[in-house]
This record gives C-alpha cells, structure tokens and sequence, in this order.
C-alpha cells in the first residue's frame, strides 16, 4: 500500500506560482500586522479558507496561508499542529490578548483585515495564490479494530 | 451574473432547484460560522460554505442568498436538500477548496 | 500497549473548556520537537491529539490524554468520562456530526474529528460505551511504514 505523505510539496511545485510576501499579502488586503513583523518576508504560494479547524486539519498544508474568520486561539494552535506559515484574521474580527499572546508564543505571525473572507480570497487568488489541498483520498491503510 | 454562468464556468454540480438558476447573483460571502453569515451576509449572494447540516437552508432562505455552494467535496444531508427544495434555495457543490471556488467565482464576478 | 517506561506525558482535558482547546496539542509538539522527531511525524501526532482533545472538550465531562515515545513509534491515547458513542461506525463517517450550535460556532463540529484521527493513524482503535466513555488510541509509526 502507498505511503502517503499527506504533506508533501509536490503540489506547491506544481502550481507553479510565484510566490506573493507577507508584506504584499499585506498591502493587498490592506491589513495590518499584529504578530510577526519581522516575517514579512515569508514567502506564500497556497492558501486555505476556512472556519472549521477540523477542515484545516484534514486538508490544509504546511506552509500555507490560513484565511478565517476564526479569532480564538483554536486557530493559532491548529495552524500550529500544522506547520501553516500565517493566519490572516478577516471581517474585521476583534482580537484578544490571549490570541495575541499564543501566536506570539508560538511564533505565528497574524495579519488582520477588515475584508470579509469572500474578498480575501479573491484578491489573494488574483495575485496567483492558490488553493492547496490534500488531492489524493487516503486509503484505508489503519486497522480498526 | 447568473448562478446558471457561474455554475457552468466553473463546473459546478447543482443537486436541486435547477429552475432557480438563472438567479442574478449580487456579491459573495464565504464563511462556516452561522451567525456571521446571518450578521454579514446580503441578499442575492452566492454563499461558499462547506457545512452540510440543513440549518444553511434556514440561514440562506433567510437572508435571500441567490444560492449554496459547498465545497471541499462536503456531501449535503439528505435533510438539508429536501429542505432546500421545499425553500427553493440551489445547492450547489465542489470538488475544490473554498479558497479556490471563492477565487473562481471572485474572477468570474468582477474580472470576467 | 505500551509499557510504562515509554510513557512520556499524561494530561488532563475538561469538558466544555473550549478556550483552551488544542493546549494538549501544542505541548506534545513541543516536546516531540525536543526529542528530533520528523516534522511529517510530528503533525500528524499533532492533529491525530488536537482531534482527540476537541472531542473530549465537545462531548465528554472530561478525560485524559497520554502518550508514548518508542523506538519505532508515538501513541496517543485519549480516555474520556462521559456520554460515550451510540454508533461507531456512524461517528468514524466523515460529516457524520452530533454536534450543538455551540459547538458549531466555536469552528468545530464539522464531523472530520475520528476521520481525521484514523487518517493520520497508521494503527487506530476505538471502543466506547454509551453513557460511560470513549477511549482512542492512535500508533504513528516513526518510518512511515
């Protein structure tokens, strides 16, 4: 049975993207940052949009950009268990101290934006961004007993 | 644009209220927390969503979405197409990611 | 089963504690990172926990979850107080979801969590008794094989 890495970069190549910055993720989404200025020069080629972690646990990659409306700290530490390089906070969500505080911690950097998550995503996949996801259905490979 | 133009360009499959298509939409939202998209949304909008649970028929009938587009290859509930075409509400799904339907249609709407 | 010796951690997990959901996750990633464990290994280990966390917080009273360092693989063990599964088979469904509008507004519920769990387990057991509890434990094998 194929050993499926459900987090390799072989999609990432494939898009065949460039690459969008933080810093221009920034400017085009007229956002601001609220952790990790000194990440803006992180590179983005993959974006996941959701508001269910379970979703972003299940089909996001490492190294994407997660877009949600989420603002508690579930999605820093999900984007954590990840690897996701950035969360971008839509609709304008307010933020608290602990959110703050745990993307510090972790070394999450946090943008923030007004746009509603529709937007977002549309301006982000004009720039060339694209949506990655797990393509293959894993087979059952695990022994339920 | 109609939903009928967004669901053949980008090669969408509608599961009820076909007749309904030809819906002008006006504006999206994308979101899977209920009560924002009740807060957020607007009339005539194509809503993005990957939650499957018959309450987005409520919330769309509600607020008057042109229709639902579920991605990510979530499978409606038998409830909620029934629900749905008593409401005349178009479901409509995907195989691709929430992020790149929302482009899709993003592109469509206001570049196309 | 694991033999006490490679019993790495053992945390605790109360119910309805939403807040802090994903807390379990990020501290076994953390150590994981300590021991040099491979990054693919260590995001399943994370996502297989922050699952397995979410559904006790979601449905249960409360509950622990340990796990184990072995030579050739991590294992995760959760063990929860509380209603337990009626039908495992229907909750191993993906979409499959008892979840409450509460549940659903904090971003979860969306029915992936043992989906996701068994996705990333390369040996997966559950068992439950209704009106007792749930117990899950997850083997990732450390070469992927």
């Amino acid at each position: 049975m194929t050993d499926i890495e459900p987090y390799d970069n072989h999609c990432l190549s494939q898009c065949g993207v460039e690459s969008v910055t933080l810093a221009q993720i920034k400017e085009l989404l007229d956002a601001e940052v609220i952790v990790g200025d000194d990440k803006l020069d992180l590179e983005i080629k993959t974006a996941f949009g959701a508001d269910l972690m379970s979703d972003v646990l299940a089909f996001a990659r490492s190294g994407c950009l997660l877009i949600t409306g989420l603002s508690n700290p579930q999605s820093v530490r999900t984007a954590y268990a990840l690897d996701i390089a950035a969360i971008i906070v839509c609709r304008g969500k307010a933020l608290t101290d602990k959110f703050i505080d745990i993307a510090k911690e972790l070394g999450i950097p946090i943008l923030w934006t007004q746009y509603i998550m529709f937007e977002a995503c549309g301006r982000l996949y004009r720039e060339g961004i694209t949506g990655c996801v797990r393509e293959i259905l894993v087979e059952d490979k695990t022994s339920a007993r | 644009m109609t939903l009928e133009a967004i669901v053949e360009q980008l090669g969408l499959k509608c599961k009820c209220c076909w007749e309904k298509l030809k819906r002008d939409v006006e504006g999206g939202y994308a979101g899977d927390l209920l009560s924002d998209v009740m807060a957020n949304s607007s009339a005539g909008n194509i809503w993005v969503t990957r939650q499957v649970h018959q309450n987005i028929v409520a919330v769309a009938s509600l607020k008057e979405h042109a229709g639902v587009v579920i991605v990510q290859g979530a499978v409606p509930d038998k409830d909620t197409l029934e629900k749905a075409q008593k409401e005349g509400i178009p479901i409509i799904v995907s195989d691709m990611s929430e992020f790149e339907v929302v482009g899709k249609i993003y592109h469509l709407m206001y570049h196309g | 089963m694991p033999g006490d010796e490679y019993l790495e951690g053992i945390f605790q997990v109360q119910g309805r504690d939403f807040v802090d959901a994903g807390i379990v996750s990020s501290e076994i990633k953390k150590k994981l990172k300590e021991k040099g464990i491979p990054e693919s290994i260590i995001r399943k280990a994370a996502v297989v926990t922050f699952e397995a966390e979410i559904n006790i917080i979601s449905y249960a009273e409360q509950g622990t979850i340990q796990y184990y360092i072995e030579p050739d693989s991590i294992t995760i063990e959760a063990k929860d107080v509380g209603a337990g599964i009626e039908d495992i088979e229907l909750a191993l469904q993906e979409g499959y979801s008892t979840a409450d509008d509460s549940i659903r507004e904090l971003g979860f519920g969306a029915g992936m969590g043992l989906a996701n769990i068994k996705r990333f387990s390369d040996e997966f057991e559950i068992s439950s008794v209704p009106r007792e509890g749930t117990y899950v434990r997850s083997t990732i094998y450390l070469n992927g094989k």
